[in-house]
């Protein structure tokens, strides 16, 4: 722990000397402004003091130049705040590739976290150390929000989208996260613990506690069955439907001749709302599953999706553009 | 503030309570425009994503109703136009037609629209109470045209194998139908008791080329809600007729 | 004032109060004169200042231990909701506009009232109706869905008196837009003889840009809660993605009025600043016509950065990008003023007058609070303090330090005028003194709770944030007296006050040279304007030390 009155939380993920860096900046011109300007009111008030009850002051009407001046500096300071914030942001929305995907489900007044191997854990949540950690998240009903204020980041949680985040723990701990969206009666309780593990310790966590939790993607597999899903997209890519081998993070070619990259909400739009987006080469059989899935089971769907990566089988021609890289 | 003769008592002179009065309503337009745009928006985000389900539901208005009661109101306003003309050039027996005209035409499409409600009604397509998009071709009544029937069947099946939350979304499209077009007949009504009131005072001859700025100005309304119509009803008849 | 000898005045006979068609309760709910019409808000306003003053009271009451000192947590939901909404709603946004505004645009153009005094009167009920809807959903299980009524939580899930509030905010909104209405077109076709565009008063140049958000906005917030109102009395899909909705539509069309409206709120309090700071100074305000300038572009920029308060909704980056970017435009006219106000005061002849340290306190915490929003527009840093302690002290800054220190600042600026007599002086300046120390020791440590960590909205919180939540609530007691003070002694100086005079400052606008309390027709003759705006150096009728030749211009105009 800090002094008494810490002024910033412990900084504990990549993100955190950053936005703290950002603080800094903004705080100091800040600073800077709101001194000068009360300087000026403070010096001015005492310096020309009304001198007699009926004295007037001297009259300045305008300084173009001046005007200029005051519009110009402030608007390149303002600039270097929204770059500098903007690159920040940029690295935060757009993931790296090699992330260590963690599903959470945020529900009145409960999160969920699922680990790769299905292991489910309620407020809290297990990461490794120097892993870059990405959250795939949904709600059951309102909207919520993540937020761990000692890796500086923070994301809504939205019912009917994915939203997704990420971060690199750098410092094991055990550390606050909150809902920090209003979300009703008890959202202030909606809130647990993010543990930094080291990743030799995060693995024998893994391991040690598995037991009983079905794997996504085993669950997923066993809904893709059952939801008669598998009747259509047939492996090899002869039934009515594409094959879904390889297609998360390809780029699809749709019908109306535009590409979409195939991610989390690619992949739940298409269950849910198939004819939204219709794969070239298809016609708009698939029927919706919207209301039959729970937002867990459509995370195991999409999970089992996602294994699915041997070759793509691009059946009948078009269905799947030529690779251009993933994600 | 008291009133001399027909100038109010916080103005100077006719000419400036004259341009208050147009300023007024056109500002007062503005927020009109901005008022139904949200709907406009929502309509629209909705129907791209329920473009099907917001066809069915098209589908099953009666474009004769709707499309007459669109010559009906521009009509109307064809003869607002000549009251308000009529007033400038001092006619003020015609200023008196054309405004029971103009009243007449808006009581028709009123009629009209209640006719139309009616139907949906009985078709068990009002949003929240019953709702079912299917009621009318499942149940139709005795003198529906079978082969009418039929089409609208056969539609809704391939409707709902596409989406089977259909019912759902066709009865979003219902609220905004009922929203749109209740929201709009609120205006006509606000309307014919503004006509009510001119027709009143061009009997007594209010209205003179010096002084006519109440007829202008409810002028400017009608013909505001004239367009907002005539955006509606292809936004909501037409967007895929095929039937 | 009590440097500058005053003679012994007299009210005039007759005025507005006490006029010829009575004064009656008959006679001030009938009147159509925009001078009563204020006061009718004035006290309605203070009402619904004093009911969110109850909630926010006891929320810092609450908050005082960590586990929440007072109430449940349903309670305290419904507390923070209900302040938010009685104090934005039905104070702030009417405060300004609707009682100074409307006292004074007629008499500051030199025109006899309003261009629609019936509409006027018609709004003030609207408001009223609107304002008993929202009291009845208070008093029947209130409303906890934060004032922002986000859906689905709004319009599915919760269980409180939503729909009655909804309506109730709903109807207000045509006040507002009816108000904005009158004083567009007032300030076009009602202007004195003489009285130009560029003669105006900034705080007419203020009140124009606000009609202008007014009527531009508030039909999308009218509609946006008529339609989740409709989502939640008839199930209806718009906002619920159970439905097929979309929940981010909602927040859209929220905050397209909802941004726009912090300025509704602010741009009057800039308004009143402009006119007591060259009065006080005794010389023309700096950059007249870059200040009013500034007013329309705060006007015409606000409506275009709305989603900077959905940065982590998961809006798309190009979207955030945008909008973070003019969220930094919107602030340079902003500083413009500062900054001219600033200069203003360079060689001025400064007397320290009660309304000159509210306005001179205004511009000090309205640049914290300014400068805290170019955090909070950054979008690197919002990730953080989205949503925590920071953004409610940044407003609070903002609104209570800024706009209600100018709202009270102009009550003590124009009571002479309203109502014809002065208050306590030294009583005054202490009150102004308490407010400032009482506001920043409430909102202040707030700042650093944000950063720490302490999301909003929380009727629990780890202990590690009590010392600062205690500091807090400290110095909301102070800042409470703050407020009590002034309401004592000017409901006491309307009957005990020593009597004003027509311009007791002496300040140079229009509704200076008509007596105090004004007639109902506001002037006996139209006055015809010959000088320009805040000129103290000819206007002999002020009876000041003008002309003298040691006063000539230093350096001027180049
Ligand atoms: C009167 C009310 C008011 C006003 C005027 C403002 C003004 C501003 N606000 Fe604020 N704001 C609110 C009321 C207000 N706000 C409220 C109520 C909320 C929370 C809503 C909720 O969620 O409940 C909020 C939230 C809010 C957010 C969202 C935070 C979040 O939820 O994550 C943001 C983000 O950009 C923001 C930014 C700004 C900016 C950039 C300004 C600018 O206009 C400020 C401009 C002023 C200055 C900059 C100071 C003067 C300038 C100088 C001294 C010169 C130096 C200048 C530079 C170097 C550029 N505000
Ligand atoms: C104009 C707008 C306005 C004003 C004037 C105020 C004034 C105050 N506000 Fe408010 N506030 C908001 C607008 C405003 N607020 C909004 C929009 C929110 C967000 C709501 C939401 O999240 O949905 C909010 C939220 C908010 C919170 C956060 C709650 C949370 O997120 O959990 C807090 C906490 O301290 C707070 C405190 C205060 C205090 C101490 C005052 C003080 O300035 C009030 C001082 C006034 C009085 C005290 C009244 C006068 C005196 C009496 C009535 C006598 C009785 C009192 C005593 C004897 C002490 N406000
Ligand atoms: C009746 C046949 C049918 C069933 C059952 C079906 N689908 Fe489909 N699916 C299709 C067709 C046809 C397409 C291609 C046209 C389109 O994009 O809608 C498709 C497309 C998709 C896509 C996009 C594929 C791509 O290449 O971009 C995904 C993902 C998908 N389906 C998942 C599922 C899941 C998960 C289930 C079961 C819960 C399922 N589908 C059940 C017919 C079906
Ligand atoms: Cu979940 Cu707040
Ligand atoms: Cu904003």
């Amino acid at each position: 722990m800090q002094s008494q009155l810490p002024l910033y939380p412990e900084q504990a993920s990549n993100f955190a000397p950053h936005v703290d860096a950002l603080m800094l900046f903004i705080t100091a011109v800040c600073l800077f402004f709101a001194g000068a300007i009360t300087t000026a009111i403070v010096v001015f008030f005492f310096k020309y003091h009304r001198k007699a009850p009926n004295a007037v002051g001297i009259p300045i009407h305008e300084d173009s130049r001046l005007e200029a001046v005051w519009m110009i500096v402030p608007l390149i300071l303002a600039m270097a705040m929204f770059s500098w914030g903007a690159i920040v942001y940029v690295d935060y929305r757009r993931a790296p590739q090699d992330t260590l995907d963690i599903y959470v489900i945020g529900k009145q007044w409960m999160w969920k976290a699922q680990q790769p191997n299905g292991l489910k854990e309620i407020n809290e949540l297990h990461v490794p150390v120097g892993r870059n950690i990405r959250l795939v998240m949904a709600s059951e009903d309102v909207i919520h929000d993540f937020f761990v204020p000692a890796f500086r980041v923070k994301m809504d949680v939205v019912p009917g989208h994915y939203n997704t985040m990420w971060f690199r723990p750098t410092k094991p701990g055990r550390y606050h996260f909150f809902c920090s969206q209003y979300c009703g009666t008890n959202h202030a309780l909606m809130g647990g613990w993010v543990t930094v593990l080291e990743p030799s310790d995060y693995s024998a966590w893994l391991s040690g506690s598995s037991g009983g939790n079905a794997n996504p993607v085993v669950a997923g597999e066993k809904l893709y069955a059952e939801k008669t899903c598998s009747t259509c997209h047939i492996a090899n890519g002869t039934g009515h439907a594409p094959s879904l081998n390889g297609v998360y993070g390809a780029q699809v070619l749709l019908a109306d001749g535009s590409t979409v990259a195939a991610d989390e909400t690619y992949i739940r739009e298409s269950i849910l709302q198939p004819n939204a987006k219709i794969v070239a080469g298809y016609l708009p059989l698939m029927p919706s599953f919207q209301g039959q899935l729970t937002e867990e089971q459509i995370l195991a769907l999409t999970a089992y999706i996602k294994s699915l990566q041997s070759q793509p089988v691009p059946a009948k021609g078009s269905g799947i553009a030529p690779p251009t890289g993933k994600r | 503030m008291h009133r001399t003769g027909e100038l109010y008592g916080q103005f100077e002179t006719l000419e400036q309570q004259k341009e208050s009065a147009a300023l007024g309503m056109w500002i007062f337009l503005v927020t009109e425009v901005l008022f139904f745009g949200g709907l406009f928006l929502t309509y629209t985000i909705n129907r791209h994503a329920f473009g099907t389900a917001f066809g069915v539901g098209s589908n099953t208005l009666d474009i004769r109703l709707g499309g007459g009661n669109t010559v009906v109101l521009i009509l109307s306003s064809l003869t607002m136009a000549m009251a308000v003309w009529s007033a400038q050039i001092g006619k003020k027996q015609l200023v008196s037609i054309f405004l029971i005209a103009t009243l007449a035409l808006g009581s028709v499409f009123l009629g009209v629209k209640v006719v139309e409600y009616k139907q949906k009604f009985d078709h068990h397509l009002i949003p929240g109470y019953g709702f079912d998009i299917r009621y009318h071709s499942e149940l139709p009544a005795p003198m529906d045209n079978p082969v009418e029937i039929a089409a609208e069947k056969e539609e809704l099946e391939k409707a709902f194998a596409v989406d089977p939350d259909i019912n759902a979304h066709a009865q979003l499209y219902f609220s905004l139908y009922f929203g749109m077009t209740g929201l709009h007949a609120l205006h006509m009504i606000v309307g014919a008791g503004l006509l009510i009131w001119l027709i009143r005072g061009s009997f007594h001859g209010r209205f003179t080329p010096q002084y006519n700025t109440p007829v202008e100005i409810v002028g400017l309304y009608w013909h505001f809600v004239d367009i907002v119509w005539i955006y509606l009803f292809p936004l909501l008849y037409l967007i895929d007729r095929h039937r | 004032m009590s440097d500058t000898p005053t003679p012994d005045h007299q009210l005039p006979r007759t005025h507005y109060l006490n006029a010829t068609y009575g004064s009656g309760t008959r006679s001030w709910l009938l009147t159509t004169d925009h001078k009563r019409i204020a006061l009718l808000y004035l006290g309605s306003v203070t009402v619904f200042f004093f009911i969110g003053g109850v909630f926010a009271t006891m929320i810092r009451i609450h908050l005082l231990t960590p586990g929440g000192a007072l109430v449940t947590p349903e309670t305290y939901n419904k507390l923070f909701t209900m302040h938010g909404v009685a104090m934005i709603f039905f104070f702030l946004i009417p405060s300004i506009p609707a009682v100074l505004g409307n006292f004074l645009i007629p008499l500051m153009i030199g025109a006899k009232d309003l261009a629609f005094p019936k509409i006027n009167l018609l709004s003030w009920y609207i408001y009223i109706v609107g304002g008993c809807f929202v009291l009845y959903s208070f008093g029947t299980g209130g409303l906890d869905t934060g004032w922002t009524f986000y859906t689905p939580l709004s319009s599915v899930y919760s269980n409180s008196a939503v729909t009655p509030a909804v309506i109730g905010i709903f109807i207000n909104g045509f006040s507002s837009i009816l108000t904005g209405l009158n004083f567009i077109v007032t300030i076009h076709t009602m202007r004195a003889p003489g009285m130009t565009w560029f003669r105006l008063p900034l705080f007419v140049w203020a009140h124009y840009a606000t009609s202008l958000v007014m009527i531009l906005g508030t039909p999308v917030i009218a509609i946006t809660l008529l339609l989740a109102g409709l989502e939640r009395m008839f199930h209806l899909g718009f906002f619920n993605p159970a439905l097929g909705g979309d929940p981010i539509l909602f927040q859209h069309l929220f905050w397209f009025y909802s941004h726009p409206a912090v300025y509704i709120m602010v741009l009057p309090a800039m308004g009143v600043v402009s006119e007591i700071i060259p009065t006080f100074a005794r010389k023309p305000i700096f950059g007249y016509s870059f200040i009013a300038g500034s007013s329309i572009a705060i006007a015409v920029i606000g409506f275009l950065v709305w989603a900077h308060h959905m940065f982590v909704t998961g809006e798309s980056t190009y979207a955030a990008l945008t909008f973070s970017f003019l969220s930094y435009l919107v602030a340079i006219p902003s500083a413009v003023k500062v900054f001219n106000w600033t200069s203003t005061l360079y060689k001025g002849s400064i007397s320290w007058d009660p309304p000159m340290i509210y306005a001179l306190g205004f511009i000090g915490l309205f640049v914290i609070g300014g400068l805290t929003g170019l955090s909070l527009a950054c979008l690197g840093l919002d990730i953080h303090i989205h949503d925590t302690y920071f953004v409610v002290a940044h407003f609070h800054y903002i609104m209570v330090g800024g706009a209600v220190m100018g709202f009270v600042g102009a009550l003590h600026f124009w009571w002479p005028k309203i109502t014809g007599r002065l208050y306590p002086e030294t009583l005054s300046r202490a009150a102004a003194v308490t407010l400032f120390v009482g506001f920043n020791l409430t909102f202040f440590p707030q700042f650093i709770l944000g950063y720490l960590g302490m999301p909003r909205r929380y009727h629990t919180y780890p202990p590690e944030f009590q010392v600062l939540n205690v500091l807090s609530t400290a110095g909301a007691s102070i800042l409470a007296l703050g407020y009590l003070i002034p309401m004592a002694y000017l409901a006491w100086s309307m009957r005990y006050g020593r009597v004003a005079g027509p311009n007791p400052w002496p300040a140079t606008g229009l509704e200076w040279k008509t007596a105090s309390p004004p007639p109902t027709e506001n002037f006996d003759v139209t006055p015809e304007v010959t000088w320009e705006p805040y000129d103290f150096q000819n206007r002999p009728d002020l009876g000041l030390a003008a002309g003298a030749p040691s006063l000539a211009p230093a350096h001027s105009d180049d």
